[in-house]
């Protein structure tokens, strides 16, 4: 018999703010412990939480981009439990009330669509960090963490495999990067996920639910939920029943086990949060945040193909992400707009290969918009070949040099003189009789060879296009 | 409605001990202000929407600027047991 | 000069005509504590070297040419302030040591106006209570009886100015605790509007409910010293925007035709004779200045007390989740895990009646209680809100008892905390609908005070602040002193 899985997922984006979400202290990662906790983050007597304006324009961007209701009236609470990490013995966080209500994301699996809907996303603080290593015995807590905006993005459980899943994840944080809300970095833990996995027989109601946290990585993400499944499937088929619990995803053993199990079942206590108002979110703010928008992939993605006359593979490799698609833009803005093509065949090929080569991100490149710009307007002014351009992009790779300058430097600039080539086309052929007579005998394939002995004489700056037709007139005298 | 207050769980809630001997008088005690809730019930509270705040206000919005600084070093003179820079707490086990 | 019997705006007058420094004012103020508390014990920690040190700069300040009424003057916080490098324990042993990393806004605005800080007086533990019994730094005694309870939880702040051991003193009130002290002790005190003055660093019992005041031998003197504690505050979320009125300017307006309500659920069952009486004799003053008295109903009176100990006691015990040995405060001997750590840290650090309002807290918060218990209460206090927007349709304040008796016995209600909750009926209400209350000094029943409240609409401090002045302007309680402490 066969079985269905469930899936819904609990993603946690920190959002990129300067400050806390109730504090005006940094969120900046890295920095030595307790250095940026102030009084507010670590809970001392007395201290009043007061809410941080560009969370609330980034839930809102969040919803418009998702098409979700941004709530007029969403309200935070307080969730009661001691841990060493939550100075006050309680999370803020939105419960009953959350700022956005709805919206659906649109994923592609083995080329199908298929829209997931979200339940709910809502506003809350993140918690410090227990260090383990050992202190003799004792756990060390920074709090720098604490008070970080998260937005927990909650889905409907409508993902049916472990595929669907990590698609539905990866939209997202693409979506949360182009919307400059969360900058996705996972080992950081800026985007963590976790997946609520349940199997059912088919036709039967869902099956009892285990909350698998601690994924931090796409690849993970997948693993951890095909491990899942087939310890439930296991599980019933042995007879048992799935308990409700929150399990661990251990990558290295790549298995998940359940956590340390509660004395009792954990009784959070929400209430409203005396110390905050109701977050009331005015048509006004929603406008303001909308005249802001970034282009979302989507949209971006067939604007690619209408104005630059992409086809639907190349636009959706240039948009995967806000950077890739701010670069090309960039480079063929400033190539005049002129054959959006080659810039693109040039960012998604050159490019990427070199950046994936070096382990760099697009931002890191050391061939920035502009000095790419330059290497392509080379190519469309004919002044160097396709070919030659690797090599002057291998150049300017290393070196802070324009295109120019090392087409200059290294003497690469194309000759195009149809009188030139056509004088060196003469001195190739007499220089082969022997070739020119099997030509001349039906072997068309040495024309090829022609080519090539053409571009050798003049060490490929000649151009191809030329030399071929140049090639074709003189053989066939 | 008022029921026998289960103590140990209030204070397990509350992160309190209280010890065997002393459960039956705090029971007693917590349970005589349960019973001043009865009357709670009684009233007629239909359609009467709760309210959590005095005043009809609306949350405030505090720009997105830093004006925190590293505090570490003072804040933790008042802690009980602090290592490089660390608060310390025993050992955190997950 | 017998400064301690003068009110703040005589003590101003000496200090701005140069009769007296405030060096000299504080030293006086300093030597009273050192020869008298001892009596009483309203102050838990006395800052003679920041008292004087503070006192030496507003003299400068003075001698510079800078004049204002608070240059100078003494005060005692209530030890609820967080006061910067100053020990700040909320009377509680679980902050016996707790040097408080910053100062409260109300202690910066005080501080900036050239105030003086005595010290830190004693109060119910977490502002817990009705008597200052609840404390970990030993009882409050009230000066007019040592016997007696000061009220509480600004027990402290009460007697050490019944007591002439500072001119003017800071309290807060989350169900009485500045207006129910201030009666015990014959002293008056301003519970603002909820929101007029900042939270921020007044350690919180029940957010929604606490607000801070001034507490003075006169309504004059609390509306300047409330003119300097209230204000917005940005670190503060529920605090009121824009400017506050003023307190000062309308102390002397007649009080012809201002309509005094009567509530009769407030005269009803419960009330001692000697305060009814009391109460009554000050509406007859008032009628006599040319007030009319209305009859008007607060028909949800009696659940406010219920409604009161859901909601405190359920924000408390979140509140006081932050005490968890951690990164201040007390922390257990040799905790063996981290469980053992929190509760031990915990059941040490805190009394029975903090202990207590805990456990109620967590458990009308808790699964399968919550709409019963909380939510509840919180429908039940819209409708003691509603009860005050319908009566002051008919009136322009209210006038009622502060409490069914005067100060009890020390120890008579310990042992039974549903007694002692059922002496806040009056006050309650109040704090639940987030309105201004004035208490002030009405007589003496048995050589003890009692103490009547005008309640107010919201923002409405200048009206009370006036009626209360034009009361005292023709009578005599508020100025008068405990014997032994004359």
């Amino acid at each position: 018999m066969t079985w269905e899985t469930v899936i819904g997922l609990e993603v946690h984006a920190q959002l990129a703010t300067n400050t806390k979400i109730f504090s005006a202290a940094s969120t900046a990662f890295g920095a030595m412990p307790n250095t940026q906790a102030c009084l507010v983050d670590l809970g001392m007597p007395g201290v009043l939480p007061v809410l941080n304006k560009g969370v609330v324009d980034m839930a809102i961007r969040f919803g418009l981009a998702v098409g979700a209701t941004v709530a007029e009236k969403s309200v935070f609470a307080r969730k009661n439990y001691f841990y060493p990490d939550l100075p006050k013995g309680y999370q803020i966080s939105q419960f009953e009330l959350p700022v956005v209500l709805g919206g659906q994301i649109t994923i592609e699996v083995d080329g199908k669509k298929k829209v997931i809907n979200l339940t709910r996303a809502h506003l809350e603080e993140d918690a410090g960090k227990s260090l383990h290593e050992d202190f003799e015995g004792y756990s060390g807590i920074d709090l720098n963490r604490a008070g970080t905006p998260l937005l927990e993005i909650v889905s409907e459980p409508d993902l049916r495999s472990p595929a669907e899943a990590v698609a539905y994840a990866k939209k997202l944080h693409e979506l949360v990067q182009y919307l400059g809300i969360c900058d996705g970095n996972m080992q950081e833990g800026s985007f963590r996920v976790d997946a609520n996995v349940s199997v059912h027989r088919p036709g039967a109601p869902f099956g009892t639910r285990a909350e698998i946290k601690n994924v931090n990585s796409f690849k993970f993400l997948e693993r951890a939920i095909m491990f899942e499944v087939e310890r439930q499937i296991d599980v019933i088929e042995a007879g048992g029943q799935v308990v409700q619990e929150t399990r661990l995803y251990d990558a290295a053993k790549d298995e998940t086990r359940s956590m340390r199990s509660k004395e009792e079942a954990m009784d959070y206590r929400y209430f409203p949060c005396p110390d905050l108002l109701p977050l009331i979110i005015t048509p006004a703010m929603i406008e303001a945040v909308k005249a802001d928008m970034p282009e979302l992939p989507d949209a971006k993605r067939a604007r690619f193909m209408s104005q630059y006359g992409l086809n639907d593979y190349d636009a959706m490799v240039l948009t995967n992400s806000r950077e890739i698609a701010d670069y090309y833009e960039a480079v063929v803005a400033a190539t005049g707009g002129k054959d959006a093509k080659i810039a693109a065949n040039w960012v998604m090929g050159e490019l990427n290969a070199r950046l994936n080569n070096d382990n760099l991100s697009i931002s890191e490149s050391p061939v920035d918009a502009q000095r790419m710009a330059g290497l392509i307007a080379r190519i469309l002014d004919q002044t160097i070949s396709g070919k030659i351009a690797k090599d002057v992009f291998d150049a300017m790779w290393t070196s802070q040099d324009s295109a120019d300058a090392i087409i200059e430097s290294k003497g690469l600039k194309q000759i195009t003189d149809p009188v030139a080539i056509a004088a060196m086309v003469r001195g190739v052929i007499d220089q082969f009789p022997e070739q020119l007579a099997q030509y001349k005998g039906g072997r068309d394939k040495l024309f090829g060879f022609f080519v090539g002995e053409v571009m050798k004489a003049t060490k490929g700056k000649a151009n191809p296009g030329q030399v071929n037709q140049i090639l074709k007139d003189e053989l066939a005298k | 409605m008022s029921d026998q207050i289960d103590v140990h769980k209030v204070a397990r809630l509350g992160a309190l001990a209280v010890s065997d001997d002393e459960v039956a008088a705090v029971g007693q005690k917590l349970n005589a202000i349960l019973g001043l809730f009865d009357q709670l019930a009684a009233i007629n509270t239909d359609g009467v929407e709760p309210m959590a705040h005095p005043l009809d206000q609306v949350q405030r919005l505090r720009e997105d600027v830093v004006t925190e600084t590293d505090i570490h070093e003072y804040v933790q003179q008042i802690a009980p047991k602090v290592e490089a820079g660390l608060y310390l707490v025993p050992k955190v086990i997950e | 000069m017998n400064f301690h019997q003068m009110t703040m705006v005589q003590l101003a007058e000496q200090l701005r005509n140069k009769s007296v420094s405030s060096v000299e004012l504080t030293q006086y103020f300093l030597d009273r504590m050192a020869q008298f508390d001892g009596q009483i014990n309203s102050y838990i920690t006395q800052t003679p070297d920041l008292a004087l040190a503070q006192a030496a700069v507003a003299d400068a300040r003075r001698a510079a040419g800078e004049d204002g009424l608070l240059l100078g003057m003494p005060l005692a916080h209530k030890d609820i302030f967080c006061t910067k490098d100053v020990i700040t324990t909320c009377a509680s042993k679980m902050l016996a040591n707790f040097k408080a990393p910053y100062n409260a806004t109300v202690v910066e605005k005080l501080n900036a106006a050239g105030m003086v800080t005595l010290g830190k007086v004693n109060m119910d533990e977490f502002a817990m209570g009705s008597t200052t019994e609840n404390s970990a730094f030993g009882v409050t005694r009230n000066p007019w009886s040592l016997d007696a309870v000061p009220g509480g939880s600004s027990g402290g702040s009460a007697a050490a100015l019944a007591a002439g051991l500072a001119p003017v003193a800071t309290g807060t009130d989350t169900g009485g605790s500045i207006r129910q002290p201030a009666a015990f002790c014959g002293v008056t005190g301003i519970k603002p509007t909820y929101g007029s003055v900042s939270r921020y660093g007044m350690i919180a019992y029940a957010s929604s409910l606490d607000q801070g005041g001034p507490m003075a031998k006169t309504a004059e003197d609390c509306a300047h010293l409330l003119s300097a504690m209230a204000g917005f505050d940005e670190r503060d979320s529920t605090c009121a925007e824009g400017a506050r009125p003023d307190y000062v300017a309308g102390l002397n307006d007649s009080v012809k035709g201002l309509r005094i309500g009567l509530p009769k659920e407030y005269f009803g069952e419960g009330l001692s004779a000697e305060v009814k009486a009391a109460t009554m004799a000050v509406a007859a003053e008032l009628e006599k200045q040319g007030a009319v008295l209305v009859e008007v109903s607060l028909p949800n009176t009696s659940a406010a007390m219920p409604a009161y100990y859901v909601i405190a006691p359920a924000e408390a015990s979140s509140n006081l989740s932050r005490y968890d040995g951690v990164r201040f405060g007390h922390r257990c001997d040799n905790p063996k895990d981290l469980k053992d750590m929190y509760t031990r840290s915990r059941s040490e650090g805190f009394g029975a009646e903090v202990k207590r309002r805990i456990m109620v807290g967590a458990y009308v918060l808790s699964a399968g209680y919550y709409d019963a218990y909380y939510l509840k209460a919180q429908r039940v206090r819209r409708l003691i809100k509603q009860d005050f927007v319908n009566a002051f349709d008919q009136c322009d304040v209210i006038l009622g008892p502060v409490a069914p008796t005067p100060a009890w016995k020390l120890g008579e209600k310990t042992a039974d905390p549903t007694a002692m909750y059922l002496a806040d009926i009056y006050t309650i209400p109040v704090n639940l609908a987030g309105l201004p209350a004035i208490a002030l000094p009405a007589g003496f029943s048995g050589g003890l005070p009692v103490g009547v409240q005008l309640i107010g609409n919201y923002f409405s401090e200048p009206k009370l602040l006036n009626v209360a002045h034009q009361y005292q302007q023709a009578t005599q309680h508020h100025i008068q002193m405990p014997a032994a402490f004359a």
